[in-house]
């Protein structure tokens, strides 16, 4: 008789992988991927693709021959959700190396050094953006505006919602606000802003799907949503000055934050208590950032804040547990 | 439609025996008793090398208050005190008996009519918890922890009800399943009598709604009666789990360990046992028999068999068309809480549920990766524990912290590492912790 195999129970496993879950969220960025394909055009193609090949090969290469992991992680599909992300937080007209230094900033620093996938602090697409707004100001700020003819490498630029919402902070003048862009067009994306965060609808379908494949839960991106649209339209119904709610909902990249970059499984918090007061203090921090900070988008930062205190969250926040509560 | 409200998870029901049923084993040739088939005190052994036993005949007497006596199932010679190698893969003490014919003893009444327990008045609570501890009952779901002793609260807590644990929510056994479809009159007298016990009035019967057939008959019997409603719950794993099943059944949660589920009032029993203590009562038959579900994707015919105790379970694998040649793993039990045996020579025990025949390739583990903290455990998790968490406190020893995150509140049903996406050894983990801590609780306390 051949031998038999003994191990603890249990003995059977759902079949779920972290890949699969990867590939889950990179399918439910592939509408918002072609929406930014359809309004950038050739160069929203160039940043992408570039983006995606040199984070695979960071992680490739760092992973081999730097932290010599027996398994290779490459294939886990990470790294190229990472690139994806990237480039949704860049301009069409970006420089390219800018592209791959952050894409080496991300993968190298903010993932590699700590110890790759599950290890990292920080979101490292996020980081990898904060990096170049930080080191490339003018390059990261310059906006092609959307819809222009496909292979136009030389894009006409101009305002984006965010930046007109600051100017009229800033002023103190409501009048501006209506250079704003009707909601229609923000909902489906014909504003200026980074590759992926202009249409609304794209990235709504994908959160669909991530909650449809159970790959997130609701907790994370309808309490930063519910945030954002409360805290928002507090403010505006004080003082005109301050944009509208839903204006705020559908600028910058509040929804692209929102649905796939405050929902990484690595930087946010494990229980869904903890989820939704990190999801609230997101909410929050990016409406200060965006109303009285130095930079016209808070989304990246308030993350960023957010991922730093994950640790502290996790530690406070437990899982109602069994028995807790009093008979009933 | 009811169920528990922390966690849990769905796998695949693979209920492949549903339809088959019961078909009584054949004899073996020697029949083993292991002396630890219960939780509990080894039981000790009464018979002796070259001694003459018949069917019923008790061998080995209950160790101490929470232990439980055991009967011969066959007729025959005592061939050895020995050892045998026992669900849990430890030589264990057993006794080993030759069979010969197959005569029972003169008390016990092997017909098929049913006694109602109208047709004994005289029968009082005490009685019956006396004929439940001498007939040598145990919980037959697998946990097999003396049934008397859950009869017998500490003072001070009051029973309010029974609970008939008809769950069967582990993946491809349908032994319960089965004896309720074929012997559902006697199930509502031995609920009956588990309720005169207890001194309770009300009983339930809850039954997953994966066995509608069950539910519809148990619905019918139970119309018949007094006390007893039968609760239909939606398909969750581990519902039957004792916690767990009162949280569904009447919606009370028992508090951490070591509170038991009578604090909230409620007397969980398996239906496999409430059969038992109908036949120990009312027919003055111990228990020597149970139902195995013999099952496995790869398996020419999957059965159920009334099996005598101490049947090795190759012998029902043969029954069923013999070991498949790509068979990797072999399983006590069901795949979510069973025992991976080391042989199939293993002697069917009070506990035995079923035997389990996995492929090859069905029976590794997938390399696992590091943790993402997509939090899947957390949420699976029914104990409301985080399995990450403890886990990575196993890893690094941290005894302290895993007591402090209530580790030894884990009932071990693995809906964790079913459900990790990086294939992380989550209960293995937690188990290695939960024992350490539990040692290091009950050396303070006897300090």
């Amino acid at each position: 008789m051949n031998k038999l195999t003994v191990s603890l129970s249990p003995h059977v496993h759902s079949g779920d992988s972290v890949s699969k879950n990867m590939y889950g969220v990179i399918i439910a960025l592939v509408p918002a991927m072609l929406c930014s394909f359809w309004f950038f055009g050739i160069g929203a193609i160039t940043v992408t693709a570039l983006s995606v090949a040199s984070c695979v090969f960071f992680e490739w290469f760092i992973g081999k021959y730097m932290l010599r992991n027996p398994q290779p992680t490459v294939t886990d599909g990470s790294a190229i959700l990472t690139g994806i992300l990237l480039a949704f937080n860049l301009p069409s007209n970006i420089p390219l190396w800018m592209v791959v230094a952050g894409s080496l900033f991300a993968i190298g620093v903010v993932k590699m050094t700590f110890g790759g996938l599950g290890c990292n602090l920080f979101n490292p697409a996020l980081a990898g953006r904060a990096f170049m707004l930080i080191s490339f100001p003018v390059q990261m700020t310059t906006w092609p505006t959307s819809g222009q003819p496909f292979l136009t490498l030389d894009a006409a630029t101009g305002a984006t919602p965010l930046s007109v919402m600051k100017a009229a902070v800033k002023a103190g003048d409501p009048s501006l606000l209506n250079d704003m862009p009707s909601l229609p067009d923000m909902l489906l994306g014909m504003t200026g802003g980074c590759l992926g965060e202009v249409c609304a609808v794209a990235l709504i379908i994908g959160l669909i799907y991530m909650l449809a494949k159970r790959i997130i839960t609701w907790h994370i991106p309808v309490s930063i949503i519910v945030t954002v649209l409360v805290f928002s339209g507090a403010l505006h119904l004080a003082n005109g000055m301050y944009a509208d709610p839903m204006s705020q909902l559908l600028s910058g990249g509040l929804l692209l934050g929102a649905i796939f970059m405050a929902t990484d499984y690595v930087t946010s918090p494990m229980t869904k208590k903890g989820q939704i007061i990190y999801g609230v203090c997101i909410g929050v921090l990016t409406i200060v950032i965006r109303t009285w900070g130095a930079y016209p988008e808070g989304m990246s930062f308030a993350i960023l804040i957010m991922n730093a205190f994950t640790p502290l969250i996790n530690n406070y926040c437990k899982p109602k547990r069994f028995g807790e509560e009093v008979k009933k | 439609m009811k169920t528990f409200r922390i966690g849990g998870v769905h796998p695949a029901e693979n209920k492949l025996s549903a339809d088959q049923p019961i078909k009584v084993a054949e004899l073996p040739r020697v029949a083993v008793f292991p002396l630890s088939q219960h939780i509990g005190a080894p039981a000790k052994p009464i018979v002796k090398k070259g001694d003459k036993v018949k069917v019923g005949q008790m061998i080995a007497e209950a160790g101490g208050f929470v232990s439980a006596n055991i009967f011969s199932s066959v007729s025959g010679t005592v061939l050895k005190l020995d050892t045998c190698i026992d669900a849990s893969g430890y030589d264990k003490p057993a006794i080993h008996i030759t069979v010969e014919g197959d005569e029972w003893m003169p008390e016990i009444d092997r017909s098929k009519d049913i006694v109602r327990l109208e047709a004994r008045p005289d029968l009082t609570g005490r009685d019956i918890v006396e004929k439940i501890k001498g007939a040598g009952i145990v919980g037959l779901g697998g946990a097999t922890f003396p049934c008397h002793v859950k009869l017998c609260p500490p003072p001070g807590s009051k029973p309010e009800c029974v609970i008939i644990n008809a769950v069967e929510c582990e993946p491809y056994l349908t032994a319960d399943h089965r004896l309720m479809l074929e012997h559902a009159d006697e199930i509502i007298v031995g609920t009956l009598l588990l309720m005169k016990a207890a001194g309770v009035s009300q009983g339930y019967i809850a039954i997953e709604s994966n066995k509608p057939d069950a539910i519809q008959l148990m619905q019918l019997k139970a119309m018949t009666v007094y006390g007893i409603e039968v609760v239909p719950l939606k398909v969750r794993y581990p519902q039957g789990g004792e916690k767990q099943l009162i949280d569904a059944v009447i919606g009370r949660q028992v508090p951490a360990p070591p509170a038991l589920p009578v604090s909230v009032g409620a007397i969980i029993q398996n239906v496999g046992t409430a059969f038992a203590v109908y036949e120990a009562v009312m027919k003055n038959k111990p228990l020597f028999e149970r139902v195995v579900t013999v099952t496995g994707k790869s398996l020419g015919n999957c059965q159920n068999f009334l099996v005598r105790l101490g049947t090795p379970m190759s012998q029902l694998i043969d029954a069923c068309g013999g070991l498949p040649e790509d068979t990797g793993k072999v399983i006590g039990g069901g795949p979510m809480m069973g025992k991976a045996l080391p042989t199939t020579e293993v002697p069917v025990c009070k506990g035995s549920s079923g035997v389990l025949i996995m492929r090859d390739e069905e029976s590794h583990r997938k390399p696992a990766s590091t943790c993402i903290r997509c939090a899947k455990c957390v949420s699976a998790c029914p104990m409301g524990l985080e399995p990450y968490l403890l886990s990575a406190c196993a890893e690094t020893q941290n005894w302290e912290k895993m007591e402090k995150e209530m580790v030894t509140s884990c009932i071990e049903c693995g809906c964790c590492q079913f459900t990790c996406p990086a294939n992380r050894p989550l209960l293995d983990l937690v188990r290695l912790g939960k024992s350490t801590v539990m040692g290091i609780i009950k050396s303070r306390n006897t300090k």
